[in-house]
């Protein structure tokens, strides 16, 4: 991109953010409906993925009482999935798989896939880079109404007869391709793979959306390394997304093929229902790879843009720079990088060739570098800081705590020969929740509380953002930690009792407590959900920068104005990241002050 | 009716929790306080919470271990095992090391930092020098990790010695069957096509490898200290054959033979001791998501001395005797 495209492009865009403002009266469809703006974009996000989170969060409560009380009558089972599949109060085993199923797709793709990237790409790229909005209002508009659609298509398998897929989030093949092997891979898996076709569209036109806007609208002064660390963490998700995501969406293509057309990918020698099917010569493990190369990446697509607002947030808060800001840089460019190169970490047991899962588990272990890097910034940015406890400030430390203990269990599971004992049981289950889950949300959730007076111009309550944080924080660990001994006891995940098996009846307990603190941890959710909707309304209105940040979103005006600034765009003169800095008189430089005569930008003072 | 009161005492509840937090909001606006604004009391009460939870998750980790601890997976019952748990035992140091040491420190910080008015951070940007060392010495650690973690790995994987006794494992939904390789230690070729009622794993009969195979179901039986070579096959969808007893696990993956190999040191019967548990037992389970009874997949392993294990087997009949047998009988008839 030459400097005069660069420069033209921007011209045309503030002189349409004007006209737009000064004389285009937008009906109510336009404004809040079919939008192309940003904001409004990135709340239509926020809100589906809220409503998508507490839907899945349901359905864990719902399996999680079958876990902890097999067998045991409850009306609620009754009440949500009716005589069909929940008799007398009993969960139907086959809706037990759909509901694991559906909670980890929705979880996983809608919530923290479409849902964090959506929500804070849109809201904060143009916004910290000081852009009118994003390149292409078009495309943006037509990424979340595709992601909508994609939520419809997935929650569509619970209204039919056969029920919602079921093989599980992974939905491997032949048990997904075949409609014979359970009521899951009927109708309903019909549905997930449309619902996942949509999604891909959705993500391809948000991600090359973003990946534009950042390198093409930053506004004069941004450089790259001038840039917060959540629009790094933003970029690299993106591109992340854009490379992986094509493959899952051919993996779908395959499957559908071999479903309706009756091809043979990933089929052969199956002999089922009675009879020998005529496909030979595919292969399972070809759907695995396929998967799994957009899989792996898929759990930095979560991770990122959490770590990003975290670096954010725990800098503002804790009022210092964020700590090594080109190390964090390097270290998220290289998780990135190692992310495409480590997939077949999920296939040591799959009879892949030895040689070849060695080569894996160094690449896996490599990432645990970069990885610890991060985690110990954003240690040392608290040290000797004047930290302010947000509820934002509480998830951020939340989900440094959280990464922390997730990712050392990354380490057992990356180490092939350990892996084998470990793997597909409940320490695996334990070790993503934490580490992607549990992190994840905390990082949105983080993430909410801190651009809340930005999405929606009002404080979210304090209190009981300070009782949401430690209520979650504290049932997120009572519910995963003890995982790691059931999965030490060799019980496999997605088994709808343990009772079959004598070996495992002294874990009943086990099993009751994680229960337990799932449903504290959901009825904590009420407070949260509570204070979301009810401070749209009704929160106190926020002044321009509650938090004394240095990032130019804190430098618009307090009303969503089409084009972000009224005037010319902000000029940057400085990284992000001044805060405290000695001569100063206040304990914030936003990022628009000119540099004064000899002073140094980038943490040199 | 139930239904009823629990949907009317949740309206009510969020009315009432809307209505304190209006109040309360009111009353504070009249006080000319902005309720939303952080104060230092916020901080420092915080600041408590923080060390208070590090303290609290100590104590749970702790009661985890000693709890939960001594209910996992007893002692490994197979030679590799036994190394593997070491291998595991000297990497669980290792991290728990770690994850002490940060979160003491995350939490110990987010304690003794918190904001105070007037006060003013430190403005420290990087330190080269701190940035090297903690780049270095994970890099060292897992440098460790992955050596040791391989050598096991390429022992553990490194193909089964000619000797080993050859047992064919073969999943379907949702039920297992063993079928030993026999007198010629070789397994009879079998095709998904040959597949009948009467020949669930599709042995082909006109091999003459397969007419010494036994094919058994429910339970099997494995000698100690001879090494056990498994063949695993699946017929309609991906299972996997996980036998957590002996550390040991590998796919059952459709169109394809994939394999593992371990050697049992110890028995039923010794492992019952140990236990103190007379009805312990050996299990194969099923650890790929299946289907719908995926849940109850199984099958049990005995351990036994070898002559028990010869005195088994041969009172199994073979593959041939089995097919012949229902011919024989006609052909009693017939006379």
């Amino acid at each position: 991109m030459s400097a005069e495209a660069h420069t033209h492009h921007h011209e045309a865009h503030a002189s349409h953010g004007h006209h737009d403002e000064h004389h285009h009266e937008e009906s109510f469809v336009s404004k809040y409906i079919f939008s192309m703006d940003h904001k409004v974009i990135s709340r239509q996000f926020l809100i589906t993925a809220v409503i998508m989170a507490t839907i899945a969060m349901g359905m864990s409560l719902l399996f999680r009482l079958q876990l902890a009380w097999p067998g045991e009558k409850f009306a609620v089972i009754n009440m949500i999935l009716g005589d069909k599949w929940g008799k007398d109060g009993i969960l139907d085993p086959g809706m037990y798989m759909a509901l694991v199923t559906i909670h980890g797709t929705i979880m996983v793709f809608m919530v923290l896939t479409g849902g964090l990237s959506g929500t804070f790409s849109n809201l904060l790229i143009p916004y910290q880079i000081g852009a009118r909005d994003m390149a292409s209002g078009f495309m943006n508009m037509l990424s979340y109404w595709f992601f909508f659609l994609s939520s419809i298509f997935m929650l569509a398998g619970f209204f039919t007869e056969t029920g919602p897929a079921s093989g599980g989030w992974t939905v491997y093949p032949p048990l997904s391709a075949l409609p014979q092997a359970m009521e899951g891979s009927k109708i309903g898996m019909t549905l997930w793979l449309i619902s996942m076709s949509l999604f891909i569209v959705s993500s391809l036109l948000g991600g090359l959306n973003y990946i534009v806007t950042v390198i093409n609208l930053r506004t004069k002064g941004m450089s790259m390394t001038r840039m917060p660390l959540t629009i790094w963490a933003f970029l690299v998700t993106a591109i992340l997304g854009v490379l992986s995501f094509p493959v899952l969406f051919s993996a779908a293509l395959l499957l559908i093929s071999d479903r309706s057309l009756g091809t043979s990918f990933y089929l052969s020698d199956i002999y089922i229902g009675g009879q020998a099917l005529e496909q030979t010569g595919g292969s399972p493990i070809l759907y695995e790879h396929l998967f799994w190369f957009l899989g792996h990446p898929e759990v930095y697509i979560i991770l990122l843009p959490a770590l990003g607002l975290t670096s954010e947030i725990i800098s503002v808060n804790a009022r210092k720079p964020i700590f090594g800001y080109r190390a964090m840089i390097g270290s998220i460019m290289a998780i990135g990088f190692l992310s495409f190169i480590v997939w077949g970490h999920h296939m040591f047991v799959t009879g892949m060739n030895p040689f070849i899962g060695s080569v894996f588990v160094f690449t896996t272990l490599l990432i645990a570098i970069p990885s610890a890097v991060k985690a110990f910034n954003y240690i040392t940015t608290l040290w000797k800081g004047n930290i302010r406890y947000t509820p934002a400030m509480l998830f951020a430390i939340g989900l440094v705590s959280t990464f922390i203990s997730g990712g050392l269990t990354g380490i057992i599971l990356a180490d092939s020969a350990l892996d084998i004992n470990v793997h597909d049981n409940y320490f695996v289950v334990a070790h993503f929740h934490i580490v992607m889950g549990v992190s994840a949300i905390l990082g949105m959730l983080a993430g909410v509380y801190h651009w809340y007076p930005k999405l929606f111009l009002r404080h979210m309550n304090k209190k009981l953002g300070y009782i949401h944080f430690w209520i979650t924080f504290v049932c997120a660990y009572g519910v995963f930690f003890p995982m790691h001994f059931l999965g030490l006891a060799g019980v496999p995940r997605r088994y709808y009792t343990n009772s079959a098996f004598p070996m495992f009846d002294n874990l009943v307990d086990i099993n009751v407590f994680i229960t337990i603190c799932a449903i504290i941890g959901g009825l904590g959710q009420l407070i949260f959900l509570f204070n979301f909707f009810y401070s749209m309304f009704r929160g106190p209105k926020s002044e321009q920068n509650p938090w004394n940040a240095n990032t130019l979103e804190w430098t618009t005006p307090m009303e969503h104005t089409h084009g972000n600034w009224p005037g010319a765009l902000p000029v940057v003169h400085r990284w992000p990241y001044d805060y405290s800095k000695p001569g100063k008189e206040h304990d914030f430089v936003p990022q628009t002050v000119p540099l004064e005569e000899g002073e140094l930008d980038g943490g040199g003072h | 009716m139930t239904e009823i009161l629990i949907y009317v005492a949740i309206t009510l509840a969020l009315f009432v929790i809307g209505y304190m937090v209006r109040v309360y909001e009111l009353s504070s606006s009249i006080r000319g306080k902005k309720q939303h604004i952080v104060t230092e009391g916020d901080n420092r009460l915080m600041a408590r919470f923080m060390l208070t939870f590090l303290f609290a998750f100590f104590a749970f980790v702790i009661y985890n271990l000693e709890s939960y601890g001594p209910r996992t997976l007893p002692e490994s019952a197979s030679a590799h095992g036994v190394e593997l748990d070491w291998l595991f035992n000297f990497n669980m140091i290792i991290l728990f090391i770690v994850f002490t040491i940060t979160q003491i420190f995350l939490f110990v910080f987010a304690f003794k930092y918190y904001g105070r008015e007037g006060n003013k951070a430190t403005y420290l940007a990087h330190n080269n020098k701190l940035e090297m060392i903690w780049t270095v010495i994970p890099a060292i650690v897992l440098a460790i990790i992955i050596i040791f973690g391989l050598k096991n790995w390429n022992k553990i994987t490194e193909p089964a010695s000619k000797e080993a006794i050859v047992i064919q494992l073969y999943a379907k939904q949702f039920d297992w069957t063993a079928r030993y390789a026999g007198k010629d230690n070789e397994l009879g070729a079998s095709n998904y096509k040959l597949i009948t009622g009467e020949n669930p794993l599709g042995i082909d009969s006109t091999d003459i490898k397969s007419n010494d195979d036994i094919v058994v179901r429910n339970e099997f039986h494995i000698p100690l200290g001879k090494e056990v070579e498994f063949k695993l096959n699946a017929r309609e969808v991906i299972h996997s054959a996980y036998m957590p007893h002996f550390r040991s696990q590998m796919n059952c993956v459709p169109g394809m033979t994939t394999m593992m190999h371990f050697t049992p040191i110890i028995t039923t019967a010794q492992m019952r001791e140990k236990l103190n548990n007379p009805k312990f037992d050996y299990i194969l389970l099923c650890n790929k998501i299946c289907g719908n009874s995926h849940y109850n997949m199984q099958m049990t392993i005995v351990v036994e001395t070898e002559s028990e294990y010869n005195a088994w087997l041969s009172s199994k009949s073979t593959f041939k005797k089995k097919a012949a047998a229902p011919a024989e009988v006609k052909a009693v008839a017939a006379k």
